[in-house]
């Protein structure tokens, strides 16, 4: 087990440098350096440019800066944003539980409709059922979900009106910040409506998040049960007399859920692409929404330090994944 | 004894030629042959864009904005599906958005599965540490979300149709990497190939005349599923007003300009999302019947 941990962890190191590298780079394309582009339309003098191209280390040769930038990205130090002049890891962090609790209802609502869903299918296969679930599924893949959401947007916002447009709460609300979780936050609140407000909210972005991991998981499950149900175990424990929900429930669903949950550790990449577009549509302010403001006015600090946290976390999340993985299911440990 | 049962084993049809072969098992799958016609009906509103569109896609007419479908009060049959904001015809517009979807969907699953084979090839045959330079730096591309990376580089390079191209094309890139790399490593252990080598091949010719033709099926599934993940990676590009710019018809952009909209206008952001899905769909029921086809894994 350790062996395995170690192996796994030493290939992380590797996957970061090449991140920061990239992210170290990519912004060295840009065309003209970062002083001309701060000082934007208005220009700057010669001697001012020089001055600040050495004040920010920039006329130093890129080995050396990148040096400097891989010391600073170790001690948490991402730079500022060149708009607020906020430290881009603070801005990261105050936004940040935004995503997360968006992601996480929306991985939640995936996991509770998708789950069942693939194994009533599978169950039931050639099943009228059967058919509708892959159909559907199919469609949720195949979605583009900046469009579904303006579609949930039109139905329920503007013909029915059940729903508010866009945002995380009303504005009469302001919940202490204590976990940055509304939902728990508005919950702990004393005022009256708030949660309420708080859920109607989230549902939406929440629906049109979770339909990407939603349409793989009920595939993934149906699919593993399909494996599942074939093996000789199965017949052993029906013919030993189980009933069929016992069989189904106990036998089959918990050896049909290990490569379910490799796929749920998957969707954090899924998800995070996903939020970048959920947020935009439905203005949740979290990263997502962050990122793309920051395109907008040419933030490149802000993208930068954006995309290496979102890489750093997708690596960690994957890394974990792995682990438990591991753990759940020896051969992986063992195998070379 | 009949002479009938004795003659029945010489009228036993040929097998099948592979093509045939390949036609019985993916016609089989009404879904992969509804998805081809969706394809090819795509195809062709795309080559037959200035006969099929009633008018030209730029046309704007300020007294016809936001006109409403024909079906609607307030429509007319001159523009069936109604007019965008600028008095533009949508359905005019969808049917030349359909050139711009199909030349992204191609040109990017072409320049990645080119670049994609050439890196899988060299990283199969080099090893060592060409391979694993090759290898970590697809496995860095995959940990990043794929629609981040895709803004970023669009972000540094600079808006516009080519650029999303290239962006997405990079986003999709390992996937070809991994599959011709795997497919690669597992043929050259082979005994044909080994064959080939002590009747003193070269090196280039192992890699396209007899490893290359055996890793086929693989890459023509994941490019046809490639075409899809294309589409609608670049629509969500030009929906973020970083892919094609206005006044193009691509269907993505025409979303971003039709969001201000959605409260009173419902046909400006119907249409255009519709194209995407049915057009994303019918490419991923397409690869999905492709795959069944050619995977003899699944035969039975």
């Amino acid at each position: 087990m350790l062996r395995f941990l170690l192996t796994r962890l030493s290939l992380v190191v590797p996957t970061f440098v090449g991140m920061t590298l990239l992210a170290f780079f990519l912004i060295r394309i840009v065309p003209g350096d970062p002083i001309e582009t701060m000082a934007g339309e208005r220009g700057i003098d010669a001697a001012r440019h020089e001055a600040l191209l050495h004040e920010y280390g920039l006329d130093r040769p890129i080995l050396v800066q990148y040096g400097i930038y891989i010391g600073r990205v170790l001690h948490g130090d991402l730079g500022k944003s060149m708009i607020t002049q906020e430290p881009v890891v603070r801005e990261f962090l105050t936004l940040f539980p935004a995503t997360v609790e968006l992601a996480l209802c929306a991985i939640l609502f995936a996991l509770i409709v998708g789950i069942p869903a693939g194994m009533i299918a599978a169950v039931h296969r050639n099943s009228v059922f059967d058919h509708g679930v892959m159909g559907i599924s199919l469609t949720g893949y195949s979605m583009p979900i900046f469009w579904w959401g303006l579609l949930l947007i039109l139905l329920f916002s503007v013909q029915l009106g059940w729903t508010p447009v866009s945002g995380r709460i009303a504005v009469q609300y302001f919940p202490e910040p204590v976990t940055g979780f509304l939902l728990i936050d508005s919950l702990l609140s004393d005022e009256a409506g708030s949660f309420e407000s708080a859920v109607s909210h989230l549902i939406l972005p929440m629906i049109v998040l979770g339909t990407n991991p939603l349409a793989i998981i009920a595939r993934m499950t149906r699919s593993a049960m399909l494996e599942v149900l074939g093996e000789d175990y199965i017949r052993t424990a029906r013919a030993k007399g189980l009933s069929k929900v016992r069989v189904i429930a106990l036998h089959a669903f918990r050896n049909a859920l290990i490569p379910v949950i490799t796929v749920i550790g998957l969707q954090v990449g899924v998800l995070f692409t996903g939020a970048i577009l959920t947020e935009t549509i439905f203005s949740w302010p979290g990263v997502g929404k962050w990122l793309i403001e920051a395109i907008n006015r040419r933030d490149y600090p802000v993208l930068q330090g954006g995309l290496l946290l979102l890489g750093v976390i997708v690596m960690v999340v994957n890394l974990l994944v792995d682990v438990a993985y591991g753990i759940i299911n020896p051969r992986i440990r063992y195998a070379k | 004894m009949s002479n009938a049962s004795l003659a029945t084993p010489a009228t036993m049809p040929a097998p099948p030629g592979p093509l045939r072969e390949f036609w019985i098992y993916f016609s089989a799958n009404h879904g992969a042959v509804a998805g081809l016609v969706i394809i090819v009906a795509v195809l062709l509103t795309a080559a037959l864009a200035p006969v099929l569109a009633p008018h030209a896609p730029d046309l704007t007419n300020n007294e016809l904005f936001l006109k409403p479908p024909a079906w609607q009060a307030g429509g007319s049959w001159a523009y069936p599906l109604g007019t965008d904001a600028i008095g533009r015809d949508i359905l005019s517009r969808l049917i030349y958005g359909a050139r711009l979807s199909l030349l992204i969907g191609i040109a990017v699953v072409a320049l990645s599965i080119a670049v994609g084979i050439a890196l899988g090839l060299f990283a199969g045959f080099a090893r060592g540490i060409t391979e694993i330079a090759i290898m970590r730096l697809m496995d860095i591309i995959l940990t990043l979300p794929s629609l981040l990376l895709a803004i970023v580089i669009v972000a540094i390079l600079g808006p516009g149709i080519m650029n999303a191209m290239l962006a997405v094309a990079v986003v999709v890139l390992p996937h070809y990497v991994r599959i011709t790399r795997a497919a690669v490593i597992s043929e050259t252990a082979k005994d044909y190939v080994t064959a080939a080598r002590t009747n003193g091949a070269g090196v280039f010719r192992l890699m396209f005349k007899e490893v290359l033709p055996n890793c086929a099926a693989p890459l023509i599934v994941q490019a046809s599923l490639g075409v899809s993940t294309a589409i609608l990676d670049a629509a969500a590009l030009g929906f973020l007003g970083l892919g094609a710019q206005p006044p193009a018809s691509e269907w993505g952009t025409m979303l971003a300009d039709a969001r201000e909209f959605v409260l009173r206008a419902w046909w400006v952001v119907t249409f255009p999302g519709l194209m995407i899905l049915v057009t994303v769909l019918a490419f991923n029921l397409f690869g999905d019947g492709l795959r069944d086809a050619l995977d003899p894994k699944l035969k039975r």
